[in-house]
């Protein structure tokens, strides 16, 4: 056996550890859908865990948790690494498609400023609607081939859209039907679910580690986590989308991704931006 | 007595090749076992929706080292990504539960 195959066991053997013995048994859980409360407990959670940073600056992310990195920030803003994305969005955002339509057609508002209201639940199609979904549902109305979900041109159109709305709270509703609770409860279960070979869930980088370091990087808190997406992060040397953060999250605990856009990845950015509701939009953002 | 050592030198290396086929074909038979049970391991995971990477890469060195005749390694490859593919299942059916001891309340 070689090194890495003895690494890969002893990670198993540690992960079945932890699975097997870990702690107290489980807590009892609460069986009722409460997102309200949700919401407020999770805000609760972090200004009591961050007493200085305000709840408008957790949408900054790992710059609301470190001074030295705040600065650098301040200064990168100068010349923000997004813009040519961000001039590229604007410039695809009025471009009409073959058929003479826009986006701005598809929209309310006409695209403009309506950020903080994705995702929705559809109840027509019983299913949550990201923006990233929403946009590609464009295209392909309008007779254009969808983009790929996790770069280059969908993050452009969704930095447009975000930089229209910057500043705007967040404003997720949950409408009065069972499945719309039922995709946020999903939500919510997979944010928690340990995954991959290093048994990490999302909560465990970003809600018990938040402003500690993994690596180089300083773990970005869960509140307001999607309020600055797209983002361009320098580890990518490139924009990324949601789809791109959830995905590429996944394989670094080692687990396969699942497809963007998968109902697993809707109802978790329904839940994560549900939680963070009134908390401003701040995309497109940049991250190191 | 020198026909008998003639004899003798050709049963034992008939007994050789019957013995050392004999292996090469348990090897080979028992990398493709290891592969099907990991296969159906790693399915299972899938269907579960967390298959985990790992899996996947020992599968792939498996497949790599039985093309390559090297079926001892294979199976052993086989077996570790049957393990993984297990712990992987393990982990969806403990998480079904366990998840809630990290939610904030």
């Amino acid at each position: 056996m070689n090194v890495r195959s003895a690494i890969h066991f002893a990670a198993t053997a540690l992960a079945f550890t932890v699975l097997t013995f870990a702690g107290a048994p489980p807590a009892a859980a609460a069986d009722t859908v409460d997102p309200v409360a949700d919401a407020r407990a999770f805000k609760k959670y972090f200004t009591d865990k961050f007493p200085k940073v305000k709840l408008e600056d957790f949408v900054n992310g790992p710059y609301s948790m470190d001074a030295g990195l705040h600065k650098q920030w301040e200064e990168k803003e100068q010349f923000p690494p997004y813009e040519f994305a961000l001039e590229k969005g604007k410039e695809m955002f009025s471009k009409p498609f073959k058929n003479g339509k826009t986006y701005g057609d598809c929209f309310p508002n006409k695209g403009i400023g309506i950020r903080q209201n994705y995702p929705y639940f559809d109840e027509k199609d019983g299913k949550v609607v990201t923006l990233e979904l929403a946009l590609n549902r464009c295209r392909e109305t309008n007779g254009e081939p969808p983009f790929d979900y996790k770069k280059d041109d969908m993050a452009a159109l969704t930095a447009y859209m975000a930089f229209t709305s910057r500043g705007k709270a967040m404003n997720i509703k949950i409408p009065n039907d069972p499945r719309a609770l039922q995709a946020y409860q999903k939500g919510k279960e997979y944010f928690y679910t340990r995954r991959g070979q290093l048994n990490f869930s999302c909560a465990t980088c970003h809600v018990q580690s938040p402003g500690e370091r993994i690596r180089a990087e300083v773990l970005a808190p869960a509140l307001g986590i999607l309020n600055a997406m797209p983002i361009y992060r320098s580890q990518w040397s490139g924009m990324g989308t949601i789809s791109r953060r959830f995905t590429s999250c996944n394989s670094q605990v080692r687990g396969v991704p699942l497809k963007p856009q998968d109902d697993e990845y809707r109802n978790l950015e329904y839940y994560l931006s549900y939680v963070s509701n009134g908390l401003p939009i701040s995309g497109p953002g940049a991250r190191p | 007595m020198r026909i008998d050592m003639l004899k003798s030198a050709l049963v034992l290396a008939l007994l050789a090749a019957a013995t050392t086929s004999a292996l090469a074909a348990g090897s080979e038979a028992d990398f493709k076992a290891a592969y099907a049970a990991a296969e159906a391991a790693n399915k299972e995971a899938g269907t579960m929706r967390n298959q985990w990477t790992t899996t996947a890469a020992k599968l792939a060195s498996a497949k790599k080292e039985a093309a390559a005749g090297d079926f001892d390694k294979a199976t052993a490859s086989a077996k570790e990504a049957e393990a993984l593919a297990k712990a992987s299942i393990f982990q969806t059916t403990s998480e079904k539960t366990r998840w809630k001891e990290m939610e904030i309340r």
